[in-house]
């Protein structure tokens, strides 16, 4: 089906997932070097609901499209939040967009963290680099329900201090909602107190019960082998360890094959997947 | 109190090791603390430690022109120092208190003449100085990586 048409009166309901619907900038926010946070909001008015780990197909007119995760709360479906590193093209356009410019918007695609199934489990939550927001919905959810959840702890590498994503919501994590919240950076500076060294060698401090603990990890590739090596070492069954893969899409929608990886496509099966189904595939290339 | 040889099964450092072992080894060792911003050793000097960290962190320090840069930090639970191991036992970094640190300092001397009068109890201090080592040199390729960084 095409685009509806819409009457003044109506709001415009897109149904066809190949065509973009037209939100705005609303507000954005520089948090690091190469890295904004946009707000926005759908010229035609309708909420966006979406799951935390879900992604949209995200355009820059004249620029390109390409998958970006949601990063804001999922309890707000009128206001769209992105969190985009700038790192080529696309993604270039849409950091850098202004307040007021126009975005296309398909999705929300995919399958998320599926937090709800953590209930009465204990949590941990893994990101590194930009990781940290496709997780942020997750943490956000876990925080408005905290007491349905048992041990919650979020571990997060960064590249430098200065890399460090949502440093104002961090401790807030921690002090309000009993997020056991532990930073490692690579590389630190005068200003760094914490650790240095890899997100991985945070594990060991994690307090979990292996048979009942979920862990929710995204970032690098080699990033969640190793962290997911070291939750099975651990005793915390492959299945339990869900993972965010990242592959090139196009469709979002499991039609062009573009983000194909073995039998799965990402974009429709994933992106979160459990580690036992990717385990054998986290080491290939795009086919 | 509880003395060194009492508190030294609980560090998964030393998980396995014997009794007899275990205060073999507390014979080498003192319990000491430094405040934040204090050296526990320092690169170039003789190396003559091995640290176990009860509380507190430690920072890797290495001087460069433009000040101290940290290439690691080893706290609570883990344990810190091999040059004692490998002559001519000189320090190759700095190690200096984050915050308030609490350890048992075993004198690195003491630690191999105790290792090389019972093989048995060498082989297995080894064997545990090397984990440590290969998950530091595992650290240090994977950062090598720059995962997070420009790509
Ligand atoms: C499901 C999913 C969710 C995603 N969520 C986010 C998100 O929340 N925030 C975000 O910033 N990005 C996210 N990405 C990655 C984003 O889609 C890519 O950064 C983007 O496609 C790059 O396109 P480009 O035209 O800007 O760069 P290109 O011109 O395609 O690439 C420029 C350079 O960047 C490298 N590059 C391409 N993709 C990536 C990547 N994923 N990571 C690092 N380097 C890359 C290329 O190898 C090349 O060297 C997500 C990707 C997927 C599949
Ligand atoms: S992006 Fe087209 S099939 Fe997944």
């Amino acid at each position: 089906m095409n685009a509806a048409l819409a009457t003044s009166s109506q709001r415009v309901v897109v149904e066809d997932p190949m065509v973009p619907r037209s939100f705005v900038v609303t507000r954005t926010r520089q948090d690091t070097r190469d890295t904004a946070t946009l707000w926005l909001t759908a010229m035609d008015g309708a909420p966006l609901a979406f799951e935390p780990g879900q992604f949209t197909m995200l355009q820059a007119y004249g620029v390109g499209e390409v998958p970006v995760s949601i990063s804001g709360d999922p309890a707000d479906d009128g206001v769209l939040q992105h969190t985009i590193r700038d790192v080529g093209s696309v993604s270039h356009a849409l950091a850098t967009a202004e307040t007021g410019a126009r975005l296309g918007v398909r999705g929300p695609f995919g399958v998320g963290w599926d937090v709800g199934t953590a209930r009465g489990r204990d949590v941990v939550i893994v990101a590194g680099g930009i990781g940290l927001a496709p997780l942020r919905p997750a943490v956000l959810e876990i925080c408005a329900n905290r007491a349905a959840y048992g041990e919650v702890t979020l571990l997060y590498g960064a590249r430098t201090p200065a890399e460090r994503l949502f440093t104002d919501e961090l401790p807030r994590w921690a002090a309000e909602h009993g997020v056991a919240v532990h930073v490692t950076v690579d590389r630190s500076d005068d200003s760094w107190r914490g650790p240095v060294g890899l997100v991985t060698g945070l594990v060991d401090r994690v307090v979990f019960r292996p048979e009942l603990a979920t862990v929710l990890v995204c970032g690098p590739e080699v990033m969640m082998r190793h962290t997911a090596a070291a939750f099975l070492d651990r005793g915390v069954a492959p299945a339990d360890v869900r993972v965010s893969m990242e592959r090139n899409m196009k469709c979002g929608i499991g039609l062009c094959g573009h983000c194909q990886l073995r039998e799965l496509f990402i974009c429709q099966d994933g992106p979160v997947l459990g580690y036992g189904l990717v385990a054998s595939l986290l080491t290939q290339a795009e086919l | 109190m509880r003395t060194i040889a009492e508190d030294l099964p609980g560090h998964p450092f030393f998980a396995g090791l014997d009794s007899d072992a275990l205060a073999l080894l507390a014979g080498c060792a003192v319990n000491m603390h430094a405040r934040p911003g204090e050296y526990l050793f320092r690169e170039g000097e003789p190396a003559d430690s091995f640290f176990v960290i009860r509380e507190g962190r430690v920072a890797l320090e290495m001087r460069l022109p433009t000040g101290a840069a940290v290439l690691d930090t080893a706290e609570q639970g883990e344990v810190l120092g091999w040059s004692w191991l490998v002559p001519p036992y000189r320090w190759t970094f700095d190690g200096r208190a984050v915050d308030h640190v609490r350890a048992v300092r075993f004198d690195g001397g003491c630690l191999r003449e105790k290792c090389a009068a019972d093989p048995d109890l060498g082989y297995a201090f080894l064997q545990r100085i090397v984990q440590v080592m290969s998950q530091r040199l595992h650290s240090a390729r994977v950062r090598l990586l720059d995962l997070y960084g420009a790509s």
